[in-house]
């Protein structure tokens, strides 16, 4: 009887142990992320507008953004058009760089890491790309391609509706490279090598059975954040966007579901409909990175 | 004898293999670092090479006059421009700080301790992973407007603490790197549960912490967008810069010189830090 009060009384006391090193943390995160989506979900229901108070709306925002919002259904579909590109396509070849810079000598694999994870830690680096498809015949690519030949007269790259999409998916494939590789680069260097030897004793005979069967399945948790990040990042362009090619792009060839947000959100003060769009960008992300959970919880499996 | 080993190929790696890698490393390495060879290159290049026609990549007679430019520039500011760079370097070092203490605090609660809720809070974390902070940026600005954070630099700090990226992360290495027993033996020889904490448990994890810092950091140093300061003299360096920048044609050379300062540091500290990650992740590959 009395062990089992001493007992209790020490877990209770874990548990407070437990909640001062979690509280600290915790509150802000729940002030600044949690409570914020709710309070945008909220928003989303109403017409608030920041002078004065909300009116509850019901589905309005929803009904207005699908049916009589034809920029939206145009932002949603180039949204979809970059995550489709700088999301897998980053993925796979931030484990393919990872993991052919993991077969480098130290000395050079450090140096090789920073070349690739450069783009991502060095600010506003990404305007250089402006300057690259500028567009007379100063800027480099067309100089290039004059000098060569290949074409006459300068492209005006940045307000092509055609290639701007194209454009954007490059600038924002190379800066987004970053997080999820260097989440890569540490997973591959965290795999013990007796693995290996061990893997080779088992029949494996080439590297990409050894990369499916012996590293993939070590680095679970390492694909998965990668995965997050991934995703995440690629639905989440839109200032390089702006920064490219203005505001709005030309024909809104570039449009894309942060690009509205900002727009309704930080230009016309539509709160609340802005709210239903960071609504809907959120279902939106959260249900795809549950899909590709799925998909790499089978890995090597 | 130790020729033979030096000519025997690794475990299950064939020479073409590695040619192809190779290959393949440098046609993508090249394209990564254009823009930063471009820039760098840019920022030394004399007016008449900026406008030289056809476009010329490398500079040829390299001067320093860009970045005498940029200084005269912000000399000319109205807010000093030593004080942009305080706000940067304050809001970069406290917010990362704070945001490695505190989020490491929570991971080790979150996978060493049992307790109601745990799960849900790192479910809840895990959740916010997955989306961007775009869609908080409106109601954060009410929630900081209620508390007063607008127009002061914590209003840039206190919510880089709460940053979701760094306590995932902490957690999965923690889970990993910390184990249970050595806990326990410390325990028994009567440590109190900080002392655990801050003398066994943030040593055993180390290279989390350099991941945590140059992400945080990164992100701090770099910020440029400012949707909760107005005043100007608490503004972060990379809006200033920028700001300053937005001159058009005339300040190409600038610009490029103010890129290149801008990346100095959070590239050095990479350099630093990821030697050490290497170094650390060896030792702690001897490990079970």
């Amino acid at each position: 009887m009395a062990t089992n009060r001493s007992k209790k009384i020490a877990s209770v006391k874990k548990e407070a142990v437990a909640w001062v090193f979690v509280l600290p943390y915790f509150l802000i995160f729940f002030t600044f992320t949690v409570l914020s989506v709710l309070i945008s979900i909220y928003f989303s229901f109403t017409d608030y507008n920041m002078l004065q108070p909300p009116n509850f709306v019901g589905a309005d925002n929803y009904v207005r953004l699908f049916l009589n919002d034809s920029v939206f259904i145009k932002a949603v579909g180039n949204t979809f058009i970059l995550a489709l590109i700088t999301g897998p396509f980053g993925y796979l070849l931030c484990l393919l760089f990872a993991w052919f810079i993991n077969e480098l000598s130290p000395g050079i694999r450090a140096f090789v890491t920073l070349i690739f994870y450069a783009p991502s830690i060095s600010g506003n680096m990404y305007l250089v790309w402006q300057a690259i498809f500028s567009g007379d015949a100063y800027g480099y690519l067309n100089g290039t391609l004059i000098s060569l030949g290949i074409i006459s007269s300068p492209i005006i790259w940045l307000r092509d509706a055609d290639m701007l999409l194209g454009i954007v998916a490059l600038v924002a494939l190379w800066s987004s490279l970053g997080t999820s590789f260097l989440t890569f680069i540490a997973g591959f260097q965290g795999v013990d090598k007796s693995y290996y030897e061990a893997g080779a004793i088992d029949g494996i005979t080439n590297r990409w059975q050894e990369l499916w069967y012996v590293t993939l399945p070590l680095m679970r948790p390492q694909m998965l954040l990668s995965a997050v990040l991934s995703i995440t990042s690629s639905f989440g362009v839109g200032t390089i966007v702006t920064q490219l090619a203005g505001f709005p792009s030309v024909d809104y060839s570039a449009h894309t579901i942060i690009n509205h947000l900002q727009d309704y959100g930080n230009t016309r003060y539509e709160l609340g409909y802005a709210s239903a769009i960071a609504t809907v960008l959120f279902v939106i992300m959260v249900v795809s990175n549950f899909a590709v959970r799925r998909i790499i919880s089978k890995v090597g499996s | 004898m130790k020729k033979f080993k030096l000519k025997k190929r690794r475990l299950n790696r064939s020479l073409g293999g590695d040619i192809c890698i190779n290959i393949f490393l440098l046609v993508f390495g090249c394209f990564m670092a254009l823009p930063m060879v471009y820039a760098i290159c840019t920022s030394f290049k004399p007016a008449d090479e900026l406008w030289v026609y056809p476009p010329r990549f490398f500079v040829s007679n390299p001067t320093l006059k860009n970045f005498k430019d940029l200084f005269n520039i912000l000399d000319a500011s109205t807010v000093p421009f030593s004080r942009y760079i305080c706000n940067t370097v304050f809001v970069s070092v406290v917010g990362t700080g704070g945001h490695v203490i505190l989020s490491s605090m929570c991971a080790y609660a979150l996978c060493k301790f049992k307790f109601h809720g745990r799960q849900v809070i790192f479910n809840l974390v895990v959740l916010s992973l997955m989306f961007n902070t775009t869609v908080t940026a409106i109601p954060n600005y009410i929630i900081m407007s209620k508390l007063g954070m607008i127009d002061t630099l914590w209003s840039l700090v206190i919510p880089a603490f709460g940053s979701s990226l760094g306590l995932y992360l902490m957690k999965q290495f923690m889970e990993q790197m910390v184990p249970d027993a050595i806990l326990e033996a410390a325990r028994i020889d009567g440590a109190g549960e900080f002392k655990i904490f801050f003398s066994i448990v943030m040593r055993l994890v180390i290279p989390a912490w350099l991941t945590l810092i140059i992400f945080s950091f990164q992100g701090l140093w770099n910020l440029a967008d400012t949707n909760f300061i107005y005043r100007e003299d608490l503004k972060p360096l990379n809006y200033a810069l920028n700001q300053i920048l937005s001159g058009g044609v005339t300040r190409v050379g600038a610009s490029s010189a103010a890129t290149v300062l801008m990346m100095i540091v959070p590239i050095i500290m990479f350099l630093l830090s990821q030697s050490q990650i290497v170094e650390t992740l060896a030792t702690s590959g001897m490990k079970d």
